[in-house]
C-alpha cells in the first residue's frame, strides 16, 4: 500500500484516539488501560498472516510464538476488563 | 478479488467497532458493553486475518492461539484484584514482545528501504515495551527491589545504548543481508527496556505504567506498517494515544514532567531538611470511635497502603456502619493514588463500593471544611500540605487532597516512616490530626468492632 496513505491513517486515527480518550473519568482508568491494552493484541491479525504464509520455518514459528503472546493479550485483556467491570456499581436507591 | 474485498470490508468494521467500544469505555454506565463491542471487533478482525488466501497452514496459527488464548484466560481469572498493577504490566510487556516478533517475522516478506525501517520500529519498541514491562512487573510485584535504582554514568550509558540502536539500525537499513546488525538491534532495544525503567520506582510506577501501555500500541502500529496492515494502524495508534494521555493525566498529578520522571530520581533532590513544628498526637481506637460515632460526614482518602494492608473489604464494612449511623461517606482519590491509574478505585469496586461514591480530588476538596472526619488510610506524599505550604519542598506545586481543612484528621500508619518519597509530611503534625498507628486492617477491623 501507499506509504503516504498508511501515514494518513496514522495521523487520523492518533487524533481520533487523543479525543476518544480525553474525557475518560478517573474511576476508569483501570479498565480503560486493561482494554486498551487487548487491543493492542491486535497484531495477532499480523501474526496469523506470518504464521501460515509458508514462506520459511523461521517465519512460521516467530509468527506462531507472535499469535500465542498476542493471543494472551487478546483473551486475557478482554476477560480481565470484563471482570473489573462487573464490579463497578451505582448506589442502589 | 472477493474474497479480499471481504477481508477488508472486515478490517474497517472492526475498526469501526474499536473506536465505539472505546467510546463507550469512557462511562461507567456503557464500559462493560463497550469492552464486549471492541471483544467481538476483535473476533471480526481475527476471522477477516483467516480468510486470507495467503495463508496455507492453519496447524501455527491454531496452536498459538490455543496455547495463548489459554493462559490469558487462566490468567485473567484467577488474578486478585490487588495484583492487578502487575498484571497490567505483564500484559503490556506481551503485547509488545508479540509486535516485536511481528515485526521479526515480517522479514521474511520484507521489500524496500521503508519496510525495513518500520520492521526496525517494531522491534524497537516492541524489545523496549517487554523488558521493561518485565522490569515493571519485576517491581510492582516486589520480585525485585521497588525502589529506583541509580547509577553513576547512567545518562551517559544510556546515551551510548541509544547511539548503538541508532548506529545497528542505519547500517541494517543500509544493507539488509547483514543480520548481525538485526541481531544488535533487538538486544540492545532488550537492554534500553531494562535501563529506562530500573531508576524509576515506587510512586512513580503510575507514570511508567501508562507510557509502556502507550508503547504496546505504538510496537502494534509499526508493526502494522512492517505488514502492511490498515487495522494495526488504527487499532495501534488508538492505545498509543489513550497511554501516552494517561501519562500526561499522572505526570500532572505530580507536578512533574514526564522528562522529570523519566530521567531524574525523586531522591537526589529530596535532601533539604523542613523544619516541621508541633507533635504528633496518637490516638486509640477506642477515642476515634467516639469521634466518628458523631461524625456525620466522614471522607476517605486511600492510598497505596490500603492496597498493600488489603484493607479495601473492612473499609467498605465501616462504611456501611457509619452511614447506617446517619453519617455522609465519600471517598477522596487522587490521581496517582496506587501504583497505576485507577487502582483505589478498581479496589474499592471490587469491595462493593459505588463509584459515585468515590470522587476525584476537584470535586472532594472544596467539600473539605465540611467534613468532620477525613480518614486517611495508608496515603501519604497526596495528602502532604507541604505540597502547598513549603515551597522547597521537593514537591511543592503537586494538587494535592487538602485533608487538614477537615475538623479532624486521623491518619492510618504503621510508623512515622516517611513517604516514598522521603519527605517529612508536617499534616502529621497539624493541631487537627490524630494518628492511629498500626496496620491499617486491624485498626479499622478495630473501629468496625467498636460500632456493632
Amino acid at each position: 500500500m501507499d506509504v503516504s496513505y498508511l501515514l494518513f491513517i496514522l495521523m487520523l486515527s492518533v487524533f481520533l484516539g487523543f479525543e476518544l480518550i480525553n474525557k475518560v473519568p478517573a474511576t476508569l482508568h483501570t479498565p480503560l488501560m486493561s482494554g486498551a491494552n487487548a487491543i493492542s493484541g491486535i497484531t495477532v491479525v499480523g501474526a496469523i498472516a506470518l504464521a501460515g504464509s509458508g514462506n520459511s520455518d523461521m517465519a512460521q514459528w516467530l509468527g506462531a510464538g507472535a499469535v500465542a503472546l498476542a493471543s494472551v493479550n487478546v483473551v486475557g485483556g478482554y476477560m480481565v476488563t470484563d471482570r473489573m467491570l462487573g464490579f463497578f456499581k451505582k448506589k442502589e436507591g | 478479488m472477493g474474497l479480499d474485498l471481504i477481508i477488508q470490508l472486515g478490517y474497517v468494521v472492526a475498526a469501526g467497532l474499536f473506536i465505539f467500544g472505546l467510546k463507550m469505555l469512557g462511562s461507567p454506565d456503557t464500559a462493560r458493553r463497550g469492552n464486549a463491542i471492541s471483544a467481538i471487533g476483535m473476533l471480526v478482525a481475527i476471522v477477516a486475518a483467516l480468510l486470507d488466501q495467503g495463508i496455507v497452514q492453519y496447524e501455527y496459527i491454531l496452536g498459538g492461539m490455543v496455547v495463548g488464548g489459554a493462559v490469558g484466560a487462566v490468567a485473567a481469572r484467577t488474578v486478585a484484584m490487588t495484583s492487578m498493577p502487575e498484571m497490567v504490566a505483564l500484559f503490556n510487556g506481551v503485547g509488545g514482545a508479540a509486535s516485536g516478533l511481528v515485526g521479526v517475522a515480517a522479514l521474511s516478506i520484507a521489500d524496500g528501504s521503508f519496510t525495513y525501517i518500520t520492521i526496525i520500529l517494531s522491534i524497537l519498541i516492541g524489545g523496549v515495551t517487554f523488558t521493561g514491562s518485565l522490569v515493571a512487573y519485576g517491581k510492582l510485584s516486589e520480585t525485585i527491589g521497588s525502589g529506583a535504582v541509580t547509577f553513576g554514568g547512567q545518562k551517559f550509558v544510556n546515551g551510548l545504548i541509544v547511539i548503538g540502536i541508532l548506529a545497528s539500525a542505519v547500517m541494517f537499513v543500509m544493507d539488509p543481508t547483514n543480520i548481525n546488525m538485526l541481531y544488535a538491534v533487538v538486544g540492545l532495544s532488550l537492554l534500553f527496556g531494562i535501563m529506562v525503567v530500573i531508576p524509576i520506582g515506587g510512586a512513580d510506577m503510575p507514570v511508567v505504567i501508562s507510557l509502556l501501555n502507550s508503547y504496546s500500541g505504538l510496537a502494534a502500529c509499526a508493526a502494522g506498517f512492517a505488514v502492511d496492515n490498515n487495522v494495526l494502524i488504527v487499532a495501534g495508534s488508538l492505545v498509543g494515544a489513550s497511554g501516552i494521555i494517561l501519562t500526561q493525566i499522572m505526570c500532572k498529578a505530580m507536578n512533574r514532567s514526564l522528562s522529570n520522571v523519566l530521567f531524574s530520581g525523586f531522591a537526589s533532590v529530596s535532601t533539604t531538611v523542613t523544619e516541621v513544628e508541633g507533635e504528633i498526637k496518637p490516638i486509640s481506637v477506642e477515642d476515634a470511635y467516639y469521634v466518628l460515632e458523631a461524625a456525620t460526614n466522614v471522607a476517605i482518602i486511600p492510598g497505596y497502603g490500603m492496597a498493600v494492608a488489603q484493607a479495601q473489604h473492612v473499609v467498605k464494612e465501616l462504611m456501611e456502619l457509619l452511614e447506617a449511623n446517619g453519617c455522609e461517606v465519600n471517598y477522596g482519590i487522587h490521581p496517582v493514588a496506587g501504583r497505576m491509574p485507577g487502582h483505589m478505585n478498581v479496589l474499592l469496586a471490587e469491595a462493593d463500593v459505588p463509584y459515585d461514591q468515590l470522587l476525584e480530588m476537584d470535586d472532594i476538596n472544596p467539600r473539605m471544611e465540611s467534613v468532620d472526619v477525613a480518614i486517611v488510610i495508608g496515603a501519604n506524599d497526596v495528602v502532604n500540605p507541604a505540597a502547598r505550604e513549603v515551597e522547597s519542598s521537593p514537591i511543592y506545586g503537586m494538587p494535592v487532597i487538602n485533608v487538614a481543612d477537615a475538623r479532624t484528621v486521623f491518619v492510618l500508619k504503621r510508623s512515622m516512616a516517611s513517604g516514598f518519597a522521603g519527605i517529612e509530611n508536617p499534616l502529621f503534625y497539624k493541631d487537627n490530626t490524630r494518628m492511629l498507628f498500626g496496620d491499617a486492617k486491624e485498626s479499622i477491623g478495630g473501629l468496625v468492632r467498636e460500632f456493632s
